[in-house]
């Protein structure tokens, strides 16, 4: 072979595999939802909605689990949301190049990659052995420490997006930053805020290892903040591991309610900032 | 005549105020980050404090792992951890590299953003469904078809042949590398993808004005362009991998022993966090799984904190060429 049909084989060798490399991720993608849809739409019927988790062998659904689920995710969300945009704001706006700034955003893109039963072990040394017992306030407090480095990084580069001369202008009108920030900065990047917001929800919506000792489980309806509290991902966890059929059925009825809503929630972020992009040319 | 605007001292004042609270707000928000870190820190400190106090430094060295008699040693686990995403990485470096190859340089423009929104989503696809699709798809898959291969042709191999003894479980460290590997392509690929996109379409189009193929080009401009920012991606997969719990949970089976064997079950440090914290009686037992959680923090937040510093490094890069 010539060595320039050799050269041709080669590019179209790799060009081939790195096609091939892209279908198995795909593959993998749409391996794991269609197991999803074919083993969770079987168990899928209003009782998962409407009745508790039962115990072995009889009937029943993910009520308090889906209740649990979102009261944990809505508080850790409240929590780390706004902590997590203030802390962005400080890194984007006051702090920008100075040292302290550029700890807190390395320390914070280290938080943002930590193993997730860390936190776990952490919030439960820090409230459930001072408590003395599990708590839904426990595992909405593990989510929240989850939230606040998404929300901190999308804050950051959502308000870095801002074009200067907008601050400038309100600058030079005499505003002070807070006043800049507030009525200038946020409005103008309040669709990448919101973005960074439901990625944050979608993150932590489906964390099962902090909630693991920290919110525990619950097999009964409880609106008991300093109480166990069931949620949709340690109750798939129980169950699926379970030897018993209709706790396996309603763990993959489980697992397709979850991996839907975040999916929906990850494609919803996106469409918003694609408009926001879009906008922005306009 | 419009009068100049008077300024009002109390008003002033009131501004004053407002800015020294709100910015006192997000720096208070802000160090609460820092906190965060150091908390996590010394909570895992003191929690391990009395295994490592009573077990000294053979914690690290010793394989068992017994609740009854309240001996522990973290030596499994560490093994487990290591081997997996090791394992993890084999695989996923070759096809997160294709992947990102495939975006940057080869799909037609239309092709481009579904196919990356896809890998991201597989991103978004929470441990736990990794983890019963692991179990219940991947397993009984690589059992039937996959490692019965693999004993009958590598296991007779001088060397390598010891990695694939045994019965096939389906469920071990073979299982979980893979889901893990799985799980970490996303991650990787999609840091390769950014890096990529920061070569300077010159050198690319010196390199083509020269007749380099595509493949000349990604391996000969493309790629060592970026070996820093590739090479942090790696790593930043690699912490994901080391610390992966709940999908490890479900497919590693969770036995307290290291095997030659990459068909036997073992544990990684996070599984057996998982699977025993709830349930550990007893004040040695709970230290030493913190115990093993401080090794893990000790162990990811160096490999993370090195991939930022490269990524760090490659940002600066990026942006003083803008």
């Amino acid at each position: 072979m010539s060595r320039r049909a050799l050269r041709t084989f080669y590019n179209l060798l790799a060009l081939g595999l790195s096609g091939l490399a892209t279908a198995i991720g795909l593959f993998f993608l749409g391996a794991i939802l269609w197991t999803l849809i074919k083993n969770g739409l079987g168990g899928m019927s209003l009782s998962v909605f409407t009745a508790m988790t039962p115990p072995p062998g009889s009937s029943g659904g993910l009520l308090n689990a889906i209740y649990g689920s979102v009261v944990m995710t809505l508080i850790g969300i409240l929590i780390g949301g706004p902590v997590g945009m203030l802390a962005g704001t400080y890194l984007a706006e006051y702090g920008r190049t100075s040292h302290l700034a550029m700890v807190i955003r390395f320390v914070n893109d280290v938080l943002l990659s930590a193993p997730s039963i860390i936190i776990g072990l952490f919030v439960y040394e820090l409230l459930v052995v001072r408590m003395g017992h599990f708590s839904a306030i426990a595992g909405a407090v593990a989510l929240a420490i989850i939230a606040i480095p998404v929300t901190v990084r999308t804050t950051e580069d959502m308000l870095n997006l801002v074009p200067q001369g907008m601050k400038d202008a309100s600058t030079a009108m005499g505003a002070y930053p807070w006043r800049t920030i507030t009525s200038v900065i946020y409005p103008a990047a309040r669709s990448g805020i919101v973005t960074g917001l439901l990625l944050a929800i979608a993150r932590i919506s489906g964390e099962t290892a902090p909630l693991l000792f920290t919110a525990l489980n619950n097999q009964f309806w409880s609106s008991n903040l300093g109480a166990p509290m069931a949620n949709l991902p340690v109750v798939i966890f129980q169950f699926a591991l379970s030897p018993y059929p209709n706790w396996q059925k309603l763990a993959w009825s489980g697992a397709l309610i979850i991996t839907l809503s975040i999916l929906v929630l990850s494609v919803a972020a996106r469409l918003v900032v694609s408009s926001l992009a879009q906008g922005s040319k306009r | 005549m419009n009068s100049l605007p008077v300024i009002n001292p109390a008003q002033a004042a009131g501004q004053r105020l407002r800015e020294r609270m709100f910015r006192g707000a997000t720096f208070g928000a802000a160090l609460l980050v820092l906190l965060l870190l150091g908390g996590v820190a010394v909570s895992l400190a003191a929690g391990s404090w009395p295994a490592f106090a009573h077990f000294k430094f053979a914690f690290l060295t010793r394989e068992i792992w017994n609740p009854v008699t309240d001996e522990y040693g973290a030596l499994a686990p560490i093994f487990g951890t290591l081997v997996t995403s090791f394992l993890a990485l084999l695989l996923a470096i070759p096809v997160s590299l294709g992947i990102a190859i495939f975006l940057t340089e080869l799909a037609p423009v239309w092709l481009k953003r579904p196919v990356g929104v896809a890998i991201e989503l597989l991103a978004a696809v929470p441990s736990i469904i990794f983890g019963i699709w692991g179990l219940f798809v991947l397993a009984p898959i690589l059992q039937r078809h996959v490692q019965p291969w693999l004993i009958e042709f590598l296991g007779p191999l001088p060397l390598i042949g010891r990695l694939f003894q045994g019965p096939p479980f389906g469920i071990g460290v073979l299982s979980a590398g893979f889901v893990l590997a799985i799980m970490v392509i996303p991650f990787i690929s999609a840091v390769m993808r950014d890096v990529f996109e920061t070569v300077p379409d010159v050198l690319k189009e010196s390199g083509y004005g020269l007749g380099a193929t595509t493949w000349e080009v990604i391996w000969q401009v493309v790629v060592p362009y970026s070996r820093t920012g590739m090479i942090g991606g790696i790593m930043l997969g690699l912490g994901r991998a080391l610390g992966e719990t709940m999908a490890v949970t479900f497919v590693i089976g969770n036995a307290h022993r290291i095997s030659t064997s990459l068909l036997a079950p073992g544990t990684t440090i996070s599984a057996s966090i998982a699977n025993e914290f709830a349930e550990a009686v007893g004040d040695l037992y709970t230290s030493s799984l913190i115990a093993l959680g401080a090794l893990l923090f000790l162990i990811t937040f160096t490999v993370i904190a090195a991939a930022r510093f490269m990524l760090m490094r490659l940002d600066r890069r990026a942006l003083s060429s803008v």
